[in-house]
């Protein structure tokens, strides 16, 4: 597995416990004292790393080639999950995937972008970016959703919808705009959940939700922090500045009442323990079903309405 | 020193006496205009007289909030509301500029407090709600002031059972709001959506340029979408795209005529057509 730069020293402290052990079986001497010690510090020191990440440390494990992605949480969370193909226009984009399954028993519509693991696999998923065609797929199933009360679930973790020639001729805007508008009238629960990266309107394309929840090391951000940076500071370089200053971690987007939660990963993040994680998730979403579960169509409706509705910060 | 050294020295002082950062438009206020397109030289005001369209080479130059709902309504109906929302700085967000600072110059530039003006008015004797928004003030870009105003003007169209008309000019989201704008898109998208619902005719009017996080939420999902002649429309800048794919995008990528051909936009309009095209839709429409 790829170890992130700032793991070099944990790395480096396990290594030398694997020696320890290594060398207490072949002379028979009893190191169990020091390999213990060594554990002890490198527990602290992970537990000390992995509190404190800054915002350009998330962002690597958000990125991890290894983090579940969409396919791992319907293995790990659902039962019979029926991929539903096709925008019926002539397409279907692998980048977003989705269809009814059951969470818990519960029949729901799950829907994600969907991220690979190797190059083959990126290529057919062109990289978790969408056209508009997997909007559009999207809005099929959201509308599916809404006739036969399945509520929507949405895992969201993509740097952001394709630019591209036959994107833009397709009406990239116009698709996300339109799921923007159209998930507002559903009149059934919506709950999102952004997993990795939740980049610009690519992920808002999939967001218009009653609940918006993001995983501890995840980030929800208008803009990449490279292509901020590349903006503002005319220097891609600063990455890790721009991600300091657009504020894009859990906590800050907690702070400023666009999420209702922020959802724990295991230790290191969610690549260290698939299950956790999922298990984690899974919680989130039964308990925030629970709490909509009396909600009339029309409530729910509003209660999306009011829930965005009340974001931005001005004077009057 | 030879000849050719002179020529050399002389060379190099006249690249240095250069100013570093040329300003492209520094035609406000002057008496005399250059066409960006056929670069011919227009006095001001036949240039205003025609609409600030080239009377040579039909350039439709970009025009400021003003300009447009001076153009747009009948003489003296347009009502202005929700002045008083202003731009706060929620994230103290510093880049090589401070986020406060640049308000401050933009506002000093085009008199107005964020990207957008909104109201009601008559067009051709028709009572609409507009919000139109205005490239001068940073690039056009929809914070917090812009998506709260744009999403009352359109509530107020509802209460008062009148059309809807949005005139767009972006550059996209703000980032120096960064999550709080990309709400924006959110919050504006679903008072669209309560416009179908109470079936209020929303038309869109999309003018030079418009991109990103306006194209993907209010700007593209009018009821009817009209392109000002000669405006580009995209969601991605032709930079990144050509970045991603590494290839020469066509020369009219992204431009109205371009965006009617694949089927994006209903109706090209020149600016002059503009306000007769808006008022025969919105008679059309009369219930």
């Amino acid at each position: 597995m790829l170890t992130l730069d700032f793991e070099q020293p944990i790395v480096n402290i396990e290594k030398k416990i694997e020696e320890l052990r290594k060398m207490s079986e072949e002379s028979g001497i009893d190191l169990s004292k020091e390999i213990e010690t060594f554990e002890e510090q490198s527990k602290e020191y992970k537990k000390e790393l992995y509190e404190n990440l800054k915002p350009a440390q998330k962002l690597q494990i958000a990125r991890h080639p290894n983090r579940p992605n969409f396919m791992d949480y319907i293995g790990l969370m659902t039962t019979d999950f029926i991929e539903m193909h096709g925008d019926r226009c002539g397409m279907d984009d692998r980048a977003i995937i989705g269809g009814p399954a059951r969470i818990d028993g519960r029949p729901v519509m799950i829907i994600g972008t969907m991220k690979g693991k190797t190059t083959k696999e990126n290529l057919e998923y062109n990289f978790g970016m969408p056209q508009p065609q997997g909007y559009r797929k999207a809005l099929r199933l959201f509308e599916h959703a809404n006739r036969f009360d399945l509520p929507v679930i949405t895992l969201i973790d993509t740097q952001g919808a394709y630019p591209g020639i036959k994107a833009e001729e397709t009406g990239q805007g116009g698709a996300i705009a339109e799921n923007l508008k159209e998930m507002a009238k559903l009149g059934v629960p919506v709950i999102a959940i952004i997993t990795g990266e939740g980049c610009s309107g690519g992920a808002l394309g999939l967001a218009v939700s009653n609940r918006v929840y993001v995983l501890e090391h995840a980030y929800y951000t208008v803009i990449s922090p490279e292509g901020c940076a590349s903006i503002l500071w005319r220097d891609a370089a600063l990455a890790s500045t721009a991600a300091d200053a657009l504020k894009i971690t859990g906590n800050d987007l907690l702070k400023f009442g666009i999420i209702d939660g922020v959802i724990k990963e295991p230790m290191g993040g969610a690549h260290y323990d698939y299950e956790f994680m999922a298990n984690e998730i899974k919680t989130t979403i039964l308990a925030a079903l629970d709490e909509m579960k009396e909600m009339t169509p029309q409530q729910l409706k509003d209660d999306r309405y009011d829930k965005f509705r009340r974001m931005g910060v001005f004077n009057q | 020193m030879t000849l050719k050294d002179w020529f050399e020295i002389r060379k190099e002082q006249q690249i240095a006496a250069r100013p570093v950062d040329p300003k492209i438009d520094d035609n406000i206020g002057k008496l005399w205009v250059k066409c960006y397109n056929c670069n011919a030289q227009l006095l001001r005001k036949d240039l205003e007289h025609h609409m600030m369209v080239c009377p040579n080479c039909d350039y439709h130059f970009r025009i400021d909030a003003r300009t447009r709902i001076a153009q747009l309504f009948d003489e003296g109906t347009f009502e202005e509301c929700f002045q008083n929302i202003t731009p706060a700085d929620p994230l103290e967000f510093v880049d090589t500029e401070s986020y406060k600072e640049r308000q401050r110059k933009a506002k000093e530039a085009t008199n107005l407090d964020d990207a957008v003006v909104t109201g009601t008015g008559l067009v051709e004797g028709e009572k609409i709600a507009c919000a139109v928004m205005d490239f001068g003030y940073m690039g056009g870009s929809m914070g917090s002031v812009v998506g709260e105003k744009v999403t009352r003007i359109m509530e107020e169209a509802i209460k008062q059972k009148i059309p809807m008309v949005a005139v767009t000019a972006s550059g996209g989201a703000r980032m120096q709001e960064s999550a709080l704008s990309l709400m924006q898109m959110a919050k504006t998208s679903c008072a669209v959506a309560r416009l179908n619902e109470a079936k209020i005719l929303y038309i869109t009017i999309l003018t030079e340029p418009t991109y990103g996080g306006v194209t993907a939420s209010f700007g593209t999902i009018g009821d009817i979408i009209i392109a000002e002649q000669g405006a580009r429309i995209g969601f991605a800048g032709r930079r990144v795209i050509e970045q991603t794919i590494r290839q020469k995008l066509p020369a009219d990528f992204q431009t109205a005529e371009y965006l009617l051909k694949h089927g994006q936009v209903d109706i090209i309009s020149k600016r002059v057509d503009l306000k007769h095209t808006l008022g025969t839709i919105l008679k059309l429409h009369k219930k």
